[in-house]
């Protein structure tokens, strides 16, 4: 067999790294094997659940189907990079306590990834938009209607406007 | 970790083909969102892949100057989506890709390799047929062009010869320029489902928008390979655009669909969808190019 590593050089939470990869392995294995990077799950690993999505570039993907080696070059975003310095958390993973959003927790790094893509974008989403934006996760809990809460109120808060009437209906506080 | 024997990673087209002539055996990794899926199955378990996902110059669409709408084979499906050139001019393949598996999966899938599958059920290949695209292929001999409709050879494959891979598709300015166009999937979920058959339609109108002057219809899973109802197209050609035509070309198109019995769906029903979905898809494309439905 002729180079079964090769190194790369990356981003990673805002950390440049220069790191060996096998080049068996997929970005799920590097993240949490070398960096300890547990938000990112291991669910189905054939990219079907989301529970091991990251951004790339600011874009979701699963990383159990996305190759450690394509990571050379790019800046990858887990969870852990949304923790402020004193590891407060961020506006939207708040959102998720504050909409009970969360019960056994499994599909929710993955669902909160795919949530900072959306309100990165700074556009304003119908419920409907929304849905299909967060397609790609699967909760077995919750039934999704808490996650699109959060994810909803979230982003009228980051756009400054005011929250529509069946939102406002639904706070917890 | 995957199971891969070897992994090969391309620098430049030219060194793609150079890695595939050299490693005859390896297949071609592009988004990998197939590939290393059927890895994991078991099904490409210990092979040697070439990875030409690095390959940035495979991306993006733009315009040649003979006025071709030129998509890069590894341009992902959610930038083919937000391209300005595929809103402005074929508005439904941006449509069509949207409708592929879920958010992420549609950020590293690309239109070539759903292409290069050969897979019938593929999101993009009825919309690709339904617009004649050619498909650009890379490989020792140079680069050769051949007509999507030629490259289906059958299931599962396509025609990319050793050494081979794609590099572009081509949608040429007499295929795009005054059509219409509409893609209905039509599958059991709204996300992360395979199409149990989806039906692209497309249309060009004459200057008031009366006459059906050009309509082109493509399927997917109603065969084997994506295919075309060249009967219905025929039957639809010169026809006043009126709900009697429309009846006509989606009974037609039974003369050209072979779906099979699956436990997706059975003949049958796909068969009516096919009817259906070829009807409501024409009347999508002529309200788009600007004709009068009455309903």
């Amino acid at each position: 067999m002729s180079k079964q590593f090769k190194q790369i050089h990356c981003t990673i939470n805002g950390k440049e790294r220069d790191v060996v990869v096998d080049v068996r392995a997929s970005l799920t294995d590097l993240l949490r094997n070398d960096f300890t990077l547990t938000s990112v799950k291991k669910g189905c690993e054939v990219g079907e659940c989301g529970a091991c999505t990251v951004l790339i570039d600011g874009e979701a993907f699963n990383s159990c189907i996305y190759l450690a080696v394509w990571a050379d070059g790019k800046d990858i975003l887990t969870l852990e990079g949304l923790m402020g310095p004193h590891g407060e958390l961020s506006d939207i993973q708040q959102a998720f306590i504050d909409e009970t959003a969360v019960q056994c927790g499994f599909c929710i790094p993955g669902f909160i990834m795919s949530a900072s893509e959306i309100l990165e974008s700074g556009k304003l989403y119908t419920r409907k938009e929304l849905r299909k934006l967060l397609s790609g996760h699967l909760c077995r809990c919750t039934g999704y209607e808490n996650i699109l809460n959060a994810v909803e109120k979230t982003m009228y808060k980051r756009l400054q406007l005011e929250l529509p009437e069946y939102l406002q209906d639904l706070t917890v506080k | 970790m995957y199971d891969i024997k070897a992994l090969y990673e391309a620098e430049s087209v030219a060194h793609a083909v150079q890695l595939l002539v050299e490693h005859k055996d390896a297949d071609i990794i592009a988004g990998g969102s197939d590939v290393l899926v059927q890895m994991r199955e078991g099904r490409r378990a210990g092979k040697e892949l070439v990875s030409i996902y690095g390959l940035d110059e495979l991306r993006g669409v733009s315009i040649d100057e003979d006025g071709a709408i030129r998509i890069g084979s590894l341009t992902s499906f959610s930038h083919i989506t937000k391209d300005p050139i595929i809103q402005k001019y074929i508005n439904v393949l941006g449509e069509a890709v949207d409708m592929v598996g879920g958010p992420q999966i549609r950020n590293i899938g690309t239109i070539g390799g759903n292409t290069c599958n050969g897979v019938t059920s593929a999101d993009s290949a009825s919309t690709l047929h339904a617009w004649d695209a050619i498909v650009e292929i890379a490989g020792p001999q140079g680069v050769r062009r051949e007509s999507i409709h030629e490259f289906y050879i059958k299931a599962k494959k396509v025609d990319l010869r050793p050494g081979e891979l794609q590099i572009a598709i081509l949608i040429p300015k007499e295929s795009y320029k005054g059509y219409y166009g509409h893609y209905i999937k039509y599958a059991m979920r709204n996300a992360m489902d395979i199409a149990t058959l989806g039906c692209s339609v497309n249309v060009k109108l004459s200057e008031d928008k009366t006459v059906i002057e050009d309509v082109r219809v493509a399927y997917g899973v109603a065969g084997p390979v994506p295919l075309r109802a060249v009967h219905a197209e025929e039957i639809g050609r010169g026809k006043a655009v009126c709900e009697e035509t429309f009846d006509q070309v989606a009974a037609a198109v039974l003369q050209d669909i072979a779906p099979r019995d699956s436990w997706r769906a059975s003949k049958a029903f796909r068969e009516h969808i096919a009817q259906v979905l070829c009807k409501r898809a024409l009347k999508e494309s002529v309200r788009l190019a600007g004709g009068a439905i009455n309903e």
